[in-house]
This record gives structure tokens, sequence and C-alpha cells, in this order.
């Protein structure tokens, strides 16, 4: 757990970068600190390993002073990962990994195995190890930082805009490899963005800066887009809000509604009074097995015969429980039924979802 | 044509690979004062340039110091020395190392300087002390630009260990301050030769040294090669 309690950094010539923050970051959690430039959030976090002294206010980390060790050996203790990442050019990607275990000792072969370890925890192939990092793309570099920053196993990780120097698609992927990651390691992170879609997707819980460093609001992402603690936030989080928000809860959130149902034997009129029945000008057509066919328009349902003489069109989206409302809002726009089909893990229909039922579960 | 003559006869003479003004002498004087001279400069202007560029303070009254002490010429310098400690060694070495240290200052200075501020932070940030960031990251990650400072003032150094002569040393410059009095052309340009194979000699040597010093990973970016030979002409 890391804890700032009065801490204030002012800069000579008077520029206030943090002022009087209190908060706490829990163990085991990620806290992304997100705002504008100029919020101090980059300044907040380099004062955590000292790279920055407070001017005042105290830092303690697991409820010990941070100014109780000396600075490196604090650092030493600390993972660091920065949004150039900063390898040493010099030295190969291994050595580059085992910089920290050097500096406290270890002996070869412990470093060697641990080096090993890493490369296959943060998905780096063997062979790159000896190489230098001038010869690696981008995203391999981001790898080799975390890595690195992980090497002594610190309880403790601070990263300012880790993924920052990525494309949006190599960025989206370590997001994910890191957060898998972190399920298993459970460390305490500090993490700067100025991304608030990072922040959201990234974070337990968000700390918002507005600039001269004053916290805005400090929640979980749900809390933070449910309620805006003031314009500032509101403004921050965009107009997309209710979006970001329903990308964040699981569609097994809503009530599935029974829809107009019909099977390939059903009769074409009784078809239609189920569609009538439902106020609805579509049918889902489902197979023996519960399995989703697809939909007819209410205005086919005429004359003799059954379902099986129609072809029904196929939705091009189906929703399962954990994919969430914004995937679910996805499925309703592209589907002329203007609704949202949910399955279950073995594609059996469950139901459809409203934007009526979205937008309840939003209020 | 007949001079050319004169410079070969003077080579083929075997009274001139002999004794105490033969080749092989001179040229070991002259390597001695030159070796002395850069020794002596490198253990000025090493510490010095490395702790501006370490510190980043003082950076613009080194570089400016070293640009006066370069736009002095040598033969002034030696001239000085010699009015204030006379004829011998002292004069010539005074000036001869005042001469070697602005390169290595101004080139270890911007080789450190020239670390990327992302390497130095995350060589801070993971507990490097600042002794060992500058052992352990500046002086490698420096080291060509360093070694373009030692060679282009060991090369300086040679050219100009010629002018020891005039303070009554031994060394290379001897023939053709000799050759200069005695109006023996062949002689001048034979000294001449051998200062000009001495001075290419020394930059191959340093190249090759270089090769040995500079961390492996740094040789192959191309990005460095190119930094460094434009500092290189600057300081040159």
């Amino acid at each position: 757990m890391i804890t700032f309690d009065g801490v204030t950094k002012r800069f000579p010539g008077g520029m206030t970068a943090v002022d009087d923050l209190d908060l706490e970051v829990p163990e085991g959690q990620v806290v992304v600190f997100v705002g504008p430039s100029g919020c101090g959030k980059t300044t907040t976090l380099r004062m955590v390993n000292r790279m920055i002294e407070p001017t005042d206010g105290r830092i303690s980390i697991a409820g010990d002073d941070i100014m109780a060790v000396s600075a490196p050996a604090l650092r030493r203790g600390i993972g660091y990962v920065i949004q150039q990442i900063g390898l040493f050019p010099h030295r190969t990607i291994g050595e580059n990994i085992a910089t920290v275990p050097q500096l406290l000792g270890w002996d070869g072969q412990r470093t060697t195995d641990r080096v090993q370890e890493l490369a296959d925890v943060v998905g780096l192939p063997d062979d790159v190890l000896d190489r230098y990092p001038h010869q690696l793309s981008g995203g391999q570099r981001q790898r080799v930082g975390v890595a690195r920053a992980l090497a002594v196993d610190p309880p403790v990780m601070l990263m300012d805009e880790p993924f920052g120097a990525v494309d949006p698609i190599v960025r989206s992927r370590l997001q994910d490899e890191f957060l898998r990651l972190q399920d298993d390691v459970r460390k305490t992170i500090l993490f700067v963005t100025h991304d608030i879609d990072e922040a959201i997707k990234m974070g337990d819980r968000i700390a918002i800066f507005s600039e001269g460093g004053v916290l805005e609001q400090y929640d979980t992402p749900e809390n933070i887009l449910a309620e805006p603690a003031n314009d500032f936030v509101s403004d921050f989080l965009g107009s997309e809000r209710g979006l970001k928000r329903l990308a964040l809860i699981p569609a097994s959130n809503v009530e599935a509604e029974a829809g107009p149902v019909v099977s390939r034997d059903d009769r074409l009129d009784s078809a239609a009074e189920t569609a009538r029945r439902y106020g609805t000008d579509w049918v889902v057509v489902l197979d023996t097995d519960g399995g989703v066919v697809g939909w007819i328009a209410a205005d086919q349902l005429a004359g003799d015969g059954t379902v099986a003489d129609l072809s029904p069109r196929p939705f091009r989206v189906l929703v399962r429980a954990d994919d969430s409302l914004r995937a679910a809002l996805n499925a309703m726009v592209i589907s002329h039924t203007g609704v949202a089909v949910r399955v279950s893990d073995d594609s059996r229909y469950e139901g459809v979802l409203t934007r009526a039922a979205l937008t309840g579960e939003l209020k | 044509m007949e001079v050319l003559a004169g410079v070969v006869e003077w080579f083929a003479d075997p009274a001139n690979w002999s004794g105490t003004d033969g080749v092989p002498n001179r040229v070991f004087q002259h390597v001695w004062y030159s070796v002395v001279a850069t020794v002596l400069a490198l253990i000025i202007a090493l510490p010095l340039g490395l702790t501006v560029g370490h510190t980043g303070r003082g950076g613009a009254l080194a570089i400016n110091l070293s640009n006066i002490g370069r736009s002095v010429p040598s033969f002034g310098i030696i001239i000085l020395a010699f009015l204030l400690a006379g004829f011998g060694f002292t004069p010539a070495l005074v000036a001869l190392t005042a001469l070697a240290i602005p390169p290595i200052v101004t080139n270890s200075y911007v080789g450190v300087r020239a670390v990327d501020p992302e390497v130095r932070d995350s060589a801070e940030g993971m507990g490097l002390t600042g002794w060992q960031v500058l052992r352990d990251v500046e002086v490698p990650v420096a080291m060509p630009l360093i070694m373009a400072g030692v060679r282009t003032s060991a090369v300086q150094v040679v050219s100009t260990a010629t002018l020891a002569a005039f303070v009554g040393l031994g060394g290379l410059g001897r023939y053709i301050f000799d050759g200069l009095q005695t109006q023996n052309l062949p002689e001048v340009i034979a000294g001449a030769i051998l200062v000009a194979g001495l001075a290419v000699l020394t930059e191959l040597g340093l190249s090759r040294v270089q090769k040995t010093v500079v961390p492996k990973g740094l040789q192959a970016s191309h990005q460095q090669t190119a930094v460094h030979a434009q500092v290189q002409s600057a300081s040159g």
C-alpha cells in the first residue's frame, strides 16, 4: 500500500505541481493517475521513488516512510517503467533485464534463471535476450521494460505511460497481456496516462487530476463514469461517457427478454401472431436445440406453409454473458431488429437485450 | 626530381638509421613525448569532461575554456613555456598537453550529455547511484565520442611534437629543424614524411583500440557512428 499524506510539490519559480495530496493506493491494485498535461500526475508518481523530492508532506510504502532509506536503496525495491523505456543501448536485452539483480549482488545462475523466466512471462522469444535494444521492435522494447521492472519481484511498480510509445493495436495487446499478468502477480501499481480510455481499462481505481495538481475525483472507473464529481471530471470523461460505462458492464447484468421466438416447424400464421403479440416486425428463428438460426421480417410471414419454407437472415453479432453492454449496443445498431441476441456459452438462445434495458441499467 | 632522389638517398643511407640522430631513436623520442603528453592530457581532461557532463554544471565554461585553449597556437605556448621554464622537456610537455586537453574535454562532455535522458532516468530510477550511472551507463555509451576526442588529440600531439626540436629536444622535428638550418632539403622532407607516417599510424592504432573499448551494442548502431563523425570533424 502506498500512502500520500498531505504531499505538495512546488517547483522553484512557484509553480505548484501537486497540491496537498492525500491518497491511498490499496495493496495489489492498479491505481491510474490521469489528467491533462501539467496536472502533476507524473510528478506525483516520481515522488514515490524519490526521482523528485516533495516540498511538503509524507509518502509511505507499507507504512514505511520512503525517506527512511537512501534513494538508490528505495528505488531498487520499486519497479519503474517509463514511456521511452530507457533501455541501456550498450547492453544486451538479457543484461538490461538483469540490471537490478546485479545491483543487488545476485549470483550468476540465479540471475540467468530469473531473466529466462521473465522473458517467458512477458512473452519475449529466447533469441531476443542476446540482442541489443536497437534491434528490437517498439512492442518488444516495451515488454523488456516491464520484464526489467519485474526483475527482483518488487511489491510496488511505478509505470509512467508504459504503453504510450507503440501503435494502438500493439498497445491494446500489451494492455491485455499486462492485465492478465497482473492477475497472477498482484502488484501494487501506480500507473500514469493521459488517455482516459486506458485509465478505464487498466485501473482498479482512477485518480483524476486537474491543472495545478488538484485531485478532482478518486474512485473506481464504474463509479466515476456513473457519477462524475464535478464538471471538470465529466468534461474529461468526454461526450461518450455512457458508452464508456457500457463497456465496463457485462451483458449478464441485464435481464434478457424472451422475445418473439419461433421454430422452423411453426406455421406462418402462428409466427405472425407471435410477432404481433410482442409488437415487433420480426421474429427470431431457433433450431430444435435452441440454437439461433436467424430472423425473419414479419411481413414475410403470410400465406400457407411453415417457417422452414423461408430463409432467415443471420444475426451478424451474438452477445454472450461476459461481453460488455457496449458490445450489446453494437449488436443492436448493426441489426435491422434493433435488439441484441444473447446466447449462452454453448450458443443456445437466452433472450434479447433492448435499448430500453441498457438505458435502465445506466440510470 | 633531384630533391626526390635526395630523399630516397637519405632514407637509404645507413648512417641515418643508427645512433642518437638515427631514425629509430628519433621515432622513439617522438613517440615518447607524444605518449607522455597524451596520457597527461587524459588524466586532466577525462575527469573534467566526464564530471561536467555528468553533473550538467559548468558545461559552457568548460567548453569555452577548451575553445580558447584550442585557439592559442601551440608554437606560442611552446615559446611561452620556454621563456618561463627554459630549454628542456617541461615547456614542450606543457605545450603538447595543453594542445591535447580541449578535444578530450569537449568530446567527453558532449558524449556524456548526449546520453538519452530517458536512459539516464531509467538508470537512476532502478537504483543506480550517481557513480554507477557514470561508470556503467554514461561512459560506455559516450565511448565512441570519447575515443574520437582521444584520437584527435593524439594525432595533433604527434604532429605538433615536431616543435619540440625548437626548444632543444629530439624527436622527428630535429630533421626538419636541422635540415632547414643546414639547407638540407631532402632531410627536411624525410622528417616531414616520417612525422606524417607516424600520425597516420597513430590514427590507425587508436581506431583499433576504439573497436575494443566501444561496447559491441553501440558499434552496430549507424546513428552513433554519424554523431561520432560529426563531432570528430567539429573538434578536429
